[in-house]
């Protein structure tokens, strides 16, 4: 859709190590009709929403227009458009629609719909950022390898081109579906949603989505995860959060990858520690390295800790939920079994 | 980059305001844009031209309204007025500050017909 550097939707594909596919557009689509009116029609797709592309409105608005009312503010030349909703082509009078709505509304409403939909599973989902090169699917291979056996896992990966990724998580025996994003600089909640489509959603387990490397343009977008982590390596320079404070600002969790390498590349891991905790006072920070032996092992402990909360506080969700229907039942049925009392009477 | 991606969401929002609120042209369209949004309002200006084209609000007017940034001090427990993301705290000059204010970014109306 977007000519310049293709962030919309259109240049994104999926693949799941079967085949691959383009992504079904829900940009709005533009057609005219007989009698001349051009219309607008959003098409949106999947999610559960049905998939039919009725275009059925009504076309009375614009042969009803009344003449001669003066309206507020109007121009000299008054054709009189009449009620508000009225259009006549080609002469017709401009009035203010009020939007007050977020500019990412339908992302977030497609974010609502991927998180009802990972809350129904049990899915612990993260949503894992950082700049190319931070290692975020080093640390998924490993940490993957460290679950095996003991979580039911799955991967989402974005990346510009290629299913490099992908293939390297698939090796470790996990689904993973590669959304390839064309020029586009992160990945959105109707990507992901189509990604989910294609997954078997690990029930009661983690979703992990590695974002595309970038530290900018991921920050804004809601995938409907769970929590957010951001990787920054020691590598990168110990200002970096001070330099690109938007990807670490909405972090729940910062991991400072390469720990081992700090030594060799004049970093202070607790400077790049302040730098973090100076743009996001709430975020846990933890240092880690994927090619030591326990290296991962703060990670590992927050992740379970994580999801094991993450579980209960759906658990308590759904019993109080049940409690609600069993409480609403046992007055129902009490009442049936009155009335069936009375009417054996 | 991403103010690309903000246009698409835009024409997207905006086409379907002209389905719903049935118009056929915009010619101005107003934004709320916080400080702290992170959006560069010069690159928003020029990805609106772009991705407009062929759509209800081509070559209309975009009028953005900068709202002031405002953050939470953690050691004032206030919330303080703040011009720049790095900024000491104006009160008690502390960097433990969360921006609370001017954090986002809305369609505020449009003028059609």
């Amino acid at each position: 859709m977007c000519t310049v550097c293709g962030c919309g939707g259109d240049g994104a594909t999926l693949s799941d190590g079967q085949g691959r596919q383009a992504l079904p557009e829900h940009h709005a689509h533009t057609h005219t009709h007989a009698d001349g009116t051009t219309h607008s029609h959003p098409h949106g797709h999947g999610h559960g929403l049905v998939q039919d592309h009725d275009h059925d409105h009504d076309h009375d608005h614009h042969h009803d227009h009344d003449h001669g009312h003066p309206r507020d503010a109007a121009p000299t030349l008054d054709y009189g458009a009449g009620p508000a909703r009225a259009h006549a082509p080609g002469l017709s009078q401009a009035r203010m629609v009020e939007i007050e709505t977020s500019i990412l509304a339908k992302n977030e409403a497609l974010a609502a719909k991927n998180r009802a939909r990972l809350a129904e599973g049990g899915v612990f989902a993260l949503n894992i950022l950082s700049g190319p090169g931070a290692g975020k699917t080093t640390l998924l291979v490993e940490t993957l390898k460290a679950l095996a056996g003991r979580l039911p896992c799955a991967v989402i990966e974005g990346d510009q081109q290629t299913d490099n990724d992908a293939r390297r998580i698939r090796e470790t025996g996990t689904p993973a579906v590669q959304i390839n994003t064309g020029k586009g600089c992160h990945l959105d909640a109707h990507m992901v949603g189509h990604a989910i489509d294609k997954l078997p959603l690990p029930a009661g387990g983690v979703l992990f989505i590695e974002n595309v490397g970038n530290l900018v343009c991921p920050a804004d977008f809601d995938l409907g995860e769970t929590h957010r982590v951001t990787l920054v390596s020691v590598t990168e320079g110990d200002d970096k959060p001070l330099k690109y404070p938007d990807i670490f600002e909405s972090a729940d969790l910062v991991l400072i990858t390469k720990r081992d390498l700090a030594p060799y590349v004049d970093s202070n891991p607790e400077v790049l520690a302040r730098n973090i905790a100076r743009i996001n006072p709430h975020a846990a920070i933890l240092e880690v390295s994927a090619r030591q032996d326990g290296g991962l092992a703060p990670w590992l402990a927050w992740l379970e800790a994580a999801r094991a909360a993450r579980l209960a506080k759906l658990a308590a969700a759904a019993e109080a939920k049940a409690d609600a229907l069993r409480a609403a039942a046992g007055g129902t049925g009490s009442g049936i079994l009155k009335a069936a009392a009375g009417g054996a009477r | 980059m991403h103010e690309m991606a903000l246009c698409e969401s835009l024409r997207s929002a905006i086409e379907d305001a002209a389905v719903r609120e049935r118009f056929s042209r915009v010619s101005r369209v107003r934004l709320s844009i916080g400080r702290f949004a992170g959006v560069e309002v010069e690159a928003l200006r020029f990805g609106f031209d772009i991705v407009m084209r062929g759509s209800p609000a081509e070559g209309a007017e975009l009028v953005v309204i900068e709202e002031a940034g405002t953050a939470w001090c953690f050691d004032c427990s206030a919330t303080v007025a703040m011009a720049h993301r790095l900024s000491p705290c104006p009160c008690c000059g502390g960097e433990r500050l969360v921006p609370n204010g001017g954090t986002e970014m809305k369609i505020k109306d449009l003028e059609v017909t």
